[in-house]
């Protein structure tokens, strides 16, 4: 149905074949799922499994990631929704011993089957980090460079501007696009990392705790942002901060650790029914702020 | 209970007892590890006094562009600093590129594993191999060749600057290699998933962001290793450089000599007048040597106000 996405590296890239999923029927849900998201899929995770070696960090996974919308995955430190994050784009590839089990897709097509390139993947699926992690080198050149590498054949200078201007950081920069990224506010220097991650015209933008290296009103900016961005791309964000989901996301889902599971999925659902009627009690006790 | 808190004319703030003892032996190690200093520098500043009051009154253009001869009054440094030019020049070609791509390899490529334990350990050890090692390795594959069974799997060089370089590039490898892998180390991790995740390959990745962060790092240990190599001479009298060359390198191909073979040559000599010459000599390799290890604070002091 939409296998037409080649992963293989390839340098013609393909827009993301149209997805149509019906509703699924209450019976076929699973029970830990309020309502699954309705309209285009951008990521299907199937029974998704991990393990750093021999300890297991993700157990049975399943949750589909609506496409143009906010995803935000909650949940106390230690509970898998880092390395979920991770392993949408393939970045747990780049950590030794990592074992993976059960399926993503992408837009239908299965990001650890045979043939697919991890660069591949991450350029369409970008990725802002925790800590902002400009490179040391002016602001245009960092903006640039995912472009650079990947062959983009247009105006560079263009695609500066505009992705500058996405990321609502070209007012304070424009004047010296020369100077150093490091120079920048840390709020200024996470507004890179997402200028960065949109010049590189990816689907999906995955977000590891964007905000918790900033100040409040760096924060708030960067939420706005986050509602301006999901306009045009699907947004997967981790966070701790309970009122950040609530404020940002559309669906959130909350993962837990207990004494038997490591990383599991918990409650799945859109973010208005799983903030005010959670139906698992431990969402309750994590959302009211009994403990985590 | 909580107790009363002290009345000020009860406190008494000053040294006593234990704390005291402690102090005084606080305040006395400073003496005892200037002392540990000292004898360091001491050592050094009359080995180089020693050497700047025989030398100092020979050394003079005269000495420097004079090719070495029989009279000690008219032998100088020409064709012995041109060989430690030509020499140093050929084993940085050689021996830079193989211990970046080591490092490199070790460091971003190589799987984390015992494979590459026992390389690190090997090339850890390696760095303390002593050089006349490093001279019989070399006089036995890069000077006379490696034949087996009538094939040829190196020729024979001879005493050329060219194996010379061999020599040498083999010997300053793990110190090079140790230096580079610890400047790659430095460069922080979140500037590689930043770079993978806007989909670099590892090789993109590695060639625009880990080596220019290593840069500064990876230089200045291979200034440090040249120097070391500058001033070496057991590995290069142990392949047959000892040859009196009265004429300027112009070919790798060549027979040579260097500064330090020279200085060594000098003091076998039984006249007092080649003594004079030697401590000339050894100034000129010490203000070559502070002058490398000048240029790779520079270096270092350069990048980092990037």
């Amino acid at each position: 149905m939409t296998n037409s996405i080649d992963l293989r590296p390839a340098d013609t890239r393909q827009v993301p074949a149209e997805t149509t999923l019906r509703a699924t029927l209450a019976s076929e849900r699973p029970a830990n799922v309020i309502a699954e998201p309705t309209g285009d899929i951008a990521l299907s995770v199937e029974d998704l499994n991990l393990w750093y070696g021999s300890k297991q960090a993700l157990t049975n996974v399943s949750m589909k990631i609506p496409v143009k919308q906010v995803t935000a995955l909650i949940g106390p430190s230690g509970c898998g929704k880092s390395t979920l994050l991770r392993s949408i784009n393939r970045m747990n590839d780049l950590i030794p011993n990592v074992t993976t089990k059960g399926r993503i897709r992408y837009h239908g097509v299965d990001l650890y089957g045979p043939g697919i390139d991890p660069v591949e993947v991450r350029r369409r699926i970008g990725m802002v980090f925790q800590k902002p992690n400009p490179f040391p080198k002016s602001i245009y050149d960092n903006v640039v460079f995912g472009a650079k590498v990947n062959g983009y054949k247009g105006n560079f200078q263009q695609l500066a501007e505009e992705s500058l201007k996405r990321a609502a950081l070209w007012d304070e920069v424009k004047d010296n696009l020369k100077k150093s990224g490091l120079a920048l506010s840390g709020g200024q220097q996470q507004r890179l990392c997402i200028a960065r991650a949109i010049a590189n015209q990816p689907d999906v933008i995955l977000m590891d705790e964007p905000c918790s290296a900033l100040d409040p009103i760096a924060t708030l900016k960067i939420e706005d942002l986050m509602r301006e961005l999901v306009k045009d791309y699907t947004i997967v964000i981790v966070t701790h901060n309970m009122q950040q989901a609530a404020r940002v996301s559309d669906y959130t889902a909350f993962m837990l650790t207990d004494e038997k599971t490591t990383g599991q999925l918990i409650e799945y659902g859109p973010t208005q029914e799983l903030f005010t009627t959670p139906r698992d009690k431990r969402t309750e006790d994590y959302i009211s702020g009994r403990f985590g | 209970m909580a107790l009363a808190p002290p009345q000020s004319d009860q406190i008494s703030l000053r040294a006593q007892g234990r704390v005291a003892r402690r102090q005084a032996f606080s305040r006395l190690s400073r003496y005892i590890l200037l002392l540990a200093t000292l004898a360091g520098i001491g050592v050094l500043a009359v080995l180089a006094v020693d050497t700047m009051v025989r030398g100092l009154p020979v050394l003079d253009w005269q000495f420097i562009t004079s090719y070495p001869s029989r009279n000690a009054v008219d032998a100088g440094l020409r064709s012995s600093l041109l060989g430690t030019v030509w020499v140093m020049g050929t084993t940085i070609i050689l021996a830079i590129p193989v211990a970046i791509g080591t490092a490199v390899f070790l460091e971003e490529f190589a799987p984390k594993g015992r494979f590459t334990s026992v390389v690190r350990l090997n090339i850890a050890n390696l760095a303390g191999v002593p050089s006349i090692i490093y001279g019989i390795l070399g006089l036995t594959v890069f000077v006379r060749g490696v034949e087996l069974q009538g094939v040829t799997l190196f020729p024979a060089l001879g005493t050329t600057i060219l194996a010379g370089s061999l020599t040498l590039a083999l010997m300053i490898l793990p110190m090079t290699v140790i230096a580079s892998v610890e400047a790659i180390r430095q460069v922080p991790p979140s500037i590689r998933d930043g770079s993978l995740a806007l989909g670099a390959t590892r090789l993109q990745t590695v060639r625009h962001h880990t080596l220019p962060g290593a840069l500064p790092g990876i230089m200045t240990g291979t200034i440090l290793a040249i120097s070391r190599a500058a001033g070496e001479t057991a590995a290069l009298i142990m392949i047959g450089a000892f040859a009196f060359i009265a004429f300027d390198n112009k070919s790798v191909n060549e027979d040579f000599t260097t500064v330090a073979i020279q200085i060594y040559n000098w003091t076998t000599r039984p006249q007092e007048a080649f003594r004079a010459n030697a401590s000339a000599g050894i100034i000129v390799l010490m203000v070559m040597v502070i002058g490398l290890n000048l240029v790779a604070v520079l270096i270092r002091e350069r990048f980092r106000r990037k």
